[in-house]
């Protein structure tokens, strides 16, 4: 039950305590403390009616009593007053509060991983350690990140406020940033940033229902993660065309294909929304290549980029074959990115030719064990397939033109 | 309660570009400048000379040495600071970004000033 409640209400009651306050580590504490006295006490006294203005109220005062115990200074003084003046509707939750948290943590004048690092654990409710572990950094360095971080906060005045309506739609693309960064860190192996993400996503899309890319990113979070349980078997990597669509979850993907049906009727198109549809085409097993075509188009107009245009021609392989996608693969500009080398691997096969330095290529680049082991296997499938093919070969040696060979 | 920053205009050493080129600049950060009296933001502004015109300073011991040349090296240098009040970053990030694209290609840091 605690645990629960912790997920659920620790960032609400993180950014109330923090409006309160006017200070981010004061609340955190305050909330955490709040937490501590949960834990002792609601398995003696049992749970209360509301549990998340208990933490908030306890916190309140628990903030209260230390600021009073600590108060040297005229500041702490005058601190403590205003709290204790402070009407009682101050400690309510104003649903504004949870978004003027994100817009803060997500703040542009902080580097990418800080704002990771402190949506996680302003937001989240994890703690450094865990950060630090789903990151692979040192626990000291992560803890590092986020006291910079914080200090920035306060002393370069950060402010604590939902951006003005100019500011928004720019300020909202850095926040939904880093959730997908953060869903994408728990796509390959590492499901607890998954179901984080995907909950700050359900946060936002309650906190702001009126912004199609907000919706979007939740409809493509749910679909992706819809796959879950058929992407990995046994820790192996299983790709999009060899998943069982049994093993799909299919309340996500019903949620999803809603979610998307909806941002369709808003007719209000964003990147977020559009790779939601793609995947919500994919759900539909077997899959329209047609429609994923057609999207993707739609995409690269808003999102001009060679890793668009890469996915977009392995959705041409299938419309138009391999011959034509492969042409638009090899005019693309990204040599140092592992799926470039990977899908030209995939298109020569298909083509008959040798996939393998290709596969060396993608394999020197990938980063993650599971894709590695799959781009292994894929190059021990290769090498056996060359060996029964020089077998073959070797009977055909006078022919220049072996079997098939297009010439137009 | 306000906050002040600093806002440095970081530029690279060599000669300053040609009165023609310098002439606009200027009046362009002129009209900055009075844009931040008029909104109260502006609390000082400075153009600096070269900055191997500097020298640096530092205590050691009982003796100070003493260097030829600005304290960084390097190709890029402070040319100039103003330091405004504002509410909170960004609104000092807002008038920052005007002074970039006014000194164009400059790069601008903001920094908030701790006391004065």
């Amino acid at each position: 039950m605690i645990e629960h409640v912790f997920r659920a209400e620790y960032g609400r009651a993180v950014s109330v305590l923090t409006r309160v306050l006017g200070d981010l580590d004061l609340a955190e504490e305050a909330v955490q403390d709040a937490f501590t006295t949960a834990a002792e006490q609601w398995p003696v006294k049992g749970v209360p009616p509301a549990p998340a203005g208990w933490i908030i109220t306890t916190a309140r005062n628990r903030a209260i009593d230390k600021l009073r115990r600590e108060a040297t200074g005229r500041e702490k003084r005058a601190q403590v007053a205003l709290l204790q003046h402070a009407p009682g509707e101050e400690v309510e939750d104003v649903p504004d509060d949870r978004l003027r948290l994100i817009f803060t943590c997500c703040h542009p004048s902080l580097a990418l991983p800080a704002r990771v690092a402190l949506t996680l654990k302003l937001l989240g409710g994890l703690t450094t350690a865990e950060i630090a572990r789903a990151f692979l950094v040192p626990e000291t360095t992560m803890a590092q990140r986020i006291v910079r971080a914080k200090g920035k906060i306060r002393a370069a005045r950060i402010p604590y406020r939902v951006p003005r309506d100019a500011d928004l739609p720019e300020r909202l693309k850095a926040v939904l940033a880093v959730v997908y960064l953060i869903f994408n860190e728990g796509y390959l192996g590492r499901p607890e940033l998954e179901t984080e993400a995907i909950r700050l996503g359900r946060v936002l899309a309650g906190l702001m229902p009126d912004e199609p890319e907000v919706w979007g990113l939740l409809a493509l979070m749910l679909l992706v993660a819809s796959r879950r349980e058929a992407r990995l078997r046994g820790g192996e990597l299983v790709l999009l065309e060899d998943q069982d669509p049994r093993r799909w979850d299919a309340d996500l993907v019903a949620e999803g294909q809603d979610v998307v049906r909806r941002c369709l009727r808003w007719n209000r198109p964003g990147p977020y929304q559009i790779q939601a549809a793609i995947n919500a085409v994919h759900s539909d097993s077997p899959t329209d290549w047609h429609q994923v075509v057609a999207l993707y188009d739609q995409l690269l107009v808003i999102m001009p980029s060679p890793v668009v245009a890469l996915h977009r021609a392995v959705a041409v392989a299938e419309t138009q074959g391999p011959e034509v996608a492969l042409r638009e693969v090899e005019a693309l500009d990204l040599d140092r990115y592992h799926l470039f080398h990977a899908v030209r691997a995939d298109l020569l096969q298909r083509l008959g030719e040798d996939p393998s330095a290709a596969l060396e290529a993608a394999l020197d680049l990938a980063e993650h064990p599971a894709e590695r082991d799959l781009l292994r296997r894929r190059l021990s499938l290769a090498a056996a397939d060359q060996q029964d093919r020089a077998r073959d070969h070797g009977q055909h040696d006078h022919d220049p033109h072996p079997g098939g060979h297009a010439t137009g | 309660m306000t906050q002040k920053y600093l806002l440095s205009i970081y530029q690279p050493d060599g000669d300053a570009p040609p009165p023609e080129v310098l002439g606009p600049i200027m009046a362009n950060l002129e009209q900055l400048n009075e844009e931040m009296r008029a909104k109260g933001a502006w609390v000082f502004a400075v153009g600096l000379h070269p900055a191997s015109t500097a020298t640096v300073l530092k205590a050691e011991d009982d003796d100070v040495l003493m260097t030829d040349g600005p304290f960084t090296e390097g190709k890029e240098h402070i040319g100039g600071f103003t330091i405004i009040q504002a509410e909170d970053l960004d609104e000092a990030l807002e008038w920052g970004r005007r002074l970039a694209t006014v000194l164009s290609p400059l790069s601008i840091e903001v920094r908030p000033i701790a006391f004065a």
